[in-house]
């Protein structure tokens, strides 16, 4: 019995390169978002002068989120968390569509390992060449490979830890500032600390982020089920596997045109032409020639099934892909799938269309019908007609997409997208708060005057600054004046809020003066563009006394 | 025991050999690096220890060779904001009162810092609201009317010396005797009376007027108005600091009250005084000086003061440093539209 130790070393891997569709398509996402990351703080848009021109920009020191046309306040942080909630659940819709998709393809850890995989074997060679340098002995060759590789790597680190801190402040000024080590020393230790984690997550920890560190994959178990799409093997064609003679059996000359006759479109990717091995067993699709495995970024081997480690990158689907055309089958023995797509136990028929493995591996396995009799996993080919029973037929992708629980994700994404929307669209440029002040709730003056105390908060987001008219409408006679100075107008500077004093009054004996409260309600009015805000509240009598 | 080591079968993993009631723990061994960054933070809270204070002793704790502390660093802020407003307080300490409300910085510093200074040390007697306590006599601070002026001048000049303080021979000391001792019931219910009809709050009575001639007027003046330099409060109008039911004035007639303060001039020192008289005076009831005419040089002099260090009255600032100057704000309010309010 081995000795297997508590702590194991980790496994080299050396992914080999690979094309098809779903490389080009990850090429691609590759590009757009690495690209708007590193591009977007240089965006301008101009705000006029008294705000920053910079068209993404969190402004931490003014407590201010600017994108594009829209400007976020603080006290407008629903519009984030409305965003963060759109996120989550964006998240559990493609993962209960998907699986792992965000995995696969948009998330930071996958697209910077594969821009340093890119440099990597740019650099070093493929995968045979980068097994041969990993073997060998530090000479100066495999130093100047590995620095020139350890060089490029850091510069990219670099700019992505540079990239970051521009979205904090106007990038010019402070790139401009950083090359001349004017920068604030939290910029640097961001760029730093940032600089690192790319470098060594991207270049040396890369899937042990995902095995070890990463919550997500957790998380994202319990939001699949057996309708989830995500990347799988047909177990059901590729087996038995083997590395046979490429002779066919006879037979079964156009297996894949009697699959589709039978079961409908898309079945020849569950019929494995039968082929017979060198010892005479007859072998399934898979001709165990390990290129899914080279390709993987988790080295894995995705015909064990699916795995706790599988990005659902779809490498392996381009890999088997290119083997698949190479020996003249259909496309899909590696596939997006879905667990209910393993066709049902179909006896007495074509060893290929049927579920491998013990009960166990496989819950989704349909057990046959009592009385038939039991398949025989290893049973001679039998040849496969497009006549015979039509119990089980593919189904089209999606369905899987298009389930009740997609649906209401996307109903629920949707609703809190428009809602974001029409609250944006709908809020003014102008604002008000009015907190009566009630310690004490009204004053007494020497003539008998009843005063109330209100805090106005105005808050005026245009660019320049605005004189805002104060008034107050109620039942009563009610006379506003303002602290600290003459007049009702108050001045509000650009994109700011002003705090204003506000005594409200009612002549000894009126009305208001008297009762114990009236509803009044207080007025600010933008003289430039006439736009009107206003707040209830109340104002406080002495009552009958 | 090493002997019980086997492959677990569903799985083909070989378990560690553990066994609680049955319960096998499989053996997926750590990524060795996750090994090595346990060790890391071993010697980071050694390299930690060493560095900052970290042991807890009898008194206190170590120090840790960068003698670094939380204390330390907040007195230091202090002491800096101190400095950076050194200037200020200068400037509070050397202007004229009357004058302060035209240098609106200075002004703004002064109102905020004695809101601090209120919240400390008045705020127990007067009130958080500064509306003062009537069934104790503890003045209402909001409204206009004053025992002894309400102007900035008047209100430090309080602070300072405290009220009725014996210590002090420039404290103010107001004076009434307690007529229940001097006049007879019937007096006193009469000049109950008086006193409220000269607040509108009583029929006139006969024979008031003259009781109160001969024994108020000599401080509440003939026609009730008060006099401030004895801190006589002025009878006539609705302000009444011990309450003006007729229980209650009857009470202040029969024995006398008056309120004391406690002089703040030395503990609080001259600038923090300033501040708080200027607050209070702010409140909403401070007078201003009978209007003499200001010369342009100490308008000039006024103006020049340091910026605030902190921010005043905009408390969101605009998102550039040097926003451009503010439009000057017109006495005329403009025609304002206002739609009425809804009938409900
Ligand atoms: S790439 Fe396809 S054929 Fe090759 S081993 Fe993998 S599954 Fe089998
Ligand atoms: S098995 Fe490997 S290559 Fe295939 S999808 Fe999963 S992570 Fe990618």
């Amino acid at each position: 019995m081995s000795n297997a130790p508590l702590f194991a070393a980790q496994e080299p891997i050396f992914p080999r390169r690979v094309s098809g569709f779903f490389r080009r398509l990850k090429w691609w996402i590759l590009g757009i978002t690495l690209g708007i990351y590193y591009i977007t703080p240089w965006i301008r848009w101009d705000r006029g002068p008294n705000l920053p021109d910079q068209a993404v920009l969190i402004d931490m020191a003014n407590r201010r989120f600017y994108f594009f046309w829209i400007e976020i306040w603080p006290h407008e942080f629903y519009f984030v968390a409305g965003l963060l909630i759109m996120a989550g659940l964006g998240l559990f819709l493609f993962t209960s569509a998907l699986g792992r998709v965000w995995c696969g393809y948009a998330c930071p850890q996958t697209v910077w390992t594969d821009l340093f995989l890119l440099v990597e074997r740019w650099i070093e060679g493929d995968r045979n060449a980068r097994v041969r340098l990993w073997k060998a002995k530090w000479d100066a060759r495999k130093w100047r490979l590995r620095l020139t590789k350890w060089m490029v790597w850091l510069l990219i680190a670099v700019a992505t830890g540079g990239a970051w801190v521009f979205y904090f402040a106007d990038a010019p000024t402070l790139a401009r500032d950083l090359v001349t080590l004017q920068a604030p020393m939290v910029a640097y230790a961001t760029i730093g600390v940032l600089t690192a984690t790319t470098f060594v997550f991207g270049g040396f920890l890369r899937e042990q982020v995902c095995i070890y560190m990463c919550p997500w994959p957790r998380i994202q178990g319990a939001m699949m089920d057996a309708g989830t799409l995500t990347v799988g093997y047909r177990d059901w064609r590729g087996e038995p596997r083997g590395k046979g003679s490429a002779k066919r059996a006879a037979v079964a000359e156009d297996v894949g045109e009697a699959a589709r006759v039978r079961y409908g479109a898309g079945a020849d990717k569950d019929v494995a032409t039968p082929r017979l091995s060198r010892s005479g067993e007859t072998l399934g699709d898979c001709i165990d020639c390990m290129a899914c495995v080279n390709v993987c970024p988790m080295g894995i081997d995705i015909r064990e099934g699916q795995q706790m480690e599988c990005i659902t990158c779809a490498l392996c689907i381009d890999a088997c892909d290119e083997v698949m055309a190479k020996i003249g089958r259909p496309r899909g023995l590696i596939d997006y799938l879905a667990l209910d797509d393993r066709p049902p136990v179909l006896p007495g028929e074509h060893a290929a269309v049927r579920p491998m493995g013990t009960e166990a591996e496989g819950a989704t396995t349909i057990k046959p019908a009592p009385g038939d009799p039991a398949p025989a996993p290893h049973a001679a080919a039998q040849p496969f007609t497009a006549e015979g029973s039509r119990d089980w037929s593919p189904q089209p992708v999606w369905k899987h997409i298009f389930r009740p629980r997609t649906l209401v994700y996307t109903t629920l994404w949707a609703a809190i997208g428009v809602f974001l929307l029409v609250a944006l669209f709908i809020r003014p440029e102008i604002e008000m708060t009015v907190a009566p002040v009630r310690n004490p709730t009204f004053v007494t003056l020497s003539d008998g005057t009843i005063r109330n105390t209100y805090d106005v908060r105005l808050r005026n987001k245009h660019g320049e600054a605005r004189v805002f008219d104060l008034a107050v409408t109620s039942t009563g006679a009610l006379d506003v004046t303002l602290e600290g100075q003459p007049g009702t107008a108050v001045t509000v500077p650009p994109d700011a809020t002003q705090r204003q004093r506000l005594y409200v009054t009612a002549e000894p004996g009126s009305l208001a003066a008297t009762s114990e409260r009236t509803d009044v309600r207080i007025w600010a009015e933008d003289r430039i563009s006439g736009e009107q805000a206003s707040r209830d509240t109340i104002f406080n009598g002495a009552g009958n006394q | 025991m090493a002997d019980d080591k086997r492959i677990d079968e569903p799985t083909g993993v070989e378990t560690t050999g553990h066994s609680w009631d049955g319960i096998e723990e499989l053996n997926n061994p750590l990524p060795r690096w996750w090994l090595w960054s346990f060790y890391a933070t071993i010697v980071w809270g050694i390299i930690y220890v060493i560095l900052f204070p970290a042991w807890p002793l009898v008194t206190g704790a170590t120090k840790g060779v960068l003698n670094y502390s939380t204390r330390a660093n907040v007195a230091a802020d202090i002491e800096r904001v101190n400095l950076s407003n050194a200037e200020l307080q200068q400037s509070l300490l050397n202007v004229d009162l009357h004058a302060l409300d035209r240098n609106e910085a200075l002004n703004a510093y002064a109102v905020s810092a004695g809101a601090a200074v209120f919240a400390n040390n008045c705020s127990q007697c007067h009130g958080r609201g500064a509306a003062g306590v009537q069934a104790a006599g503890y003045p209402n601070l909001l409204d206009d009317d004053w025992l002894w002026g309400g102007q900035v001048e008047d209100i430090a000049y309080t602070v300072r010396h405290g009220i009725r303080n014996e210590d002090d021979p420039e404290a103010r000391y107001s004076e009434m005797p307690a007529f229940g001792e001097i006049l007879a019931e019937e007096e006193i219910d009469i000049l109950v009376q008086h006193v409220r009809s000269l607040a509108g709050l009583d029929e006139p009575v006969v024979g008031g007027e003259q009781l109160f001639l001969d024994n108020c007027a000599a401080c509440h003046a003939d026609d009730g108005t008060g006099m401030r330099e004895l801190g006589a409060p002025n009878l006539t109008d609705a302000i009444w600091l011990y309450g003006g039911t007729e229980e209650a004035v009857s009470e202040t007639i029969h024995n006398s009250r008056f309120g004391v303060m406690p002089p703040w001039g030395e503990r609080l020192g001259e600038v923090q005084v300033r501040a708080v008289a200027a607050y209070v005076h702010g409140l909403g009831g401070g007078e201003q000086q009978v209007a003499e005419p200001v010369t342009e040089a100490e308008r000039d002099a006024a103006a020049d003061v340091p910026e605030a260090s902190f921010p005043a009255s905009a408390e969101e600032t605009p998102a550039e440093a040097g926003a451009p100057p503010v439009a000057p704000v017109t006495d005329d309010a403009g025609p304002v539209r206002l739609p009425p309010l809804p009938s409900d």
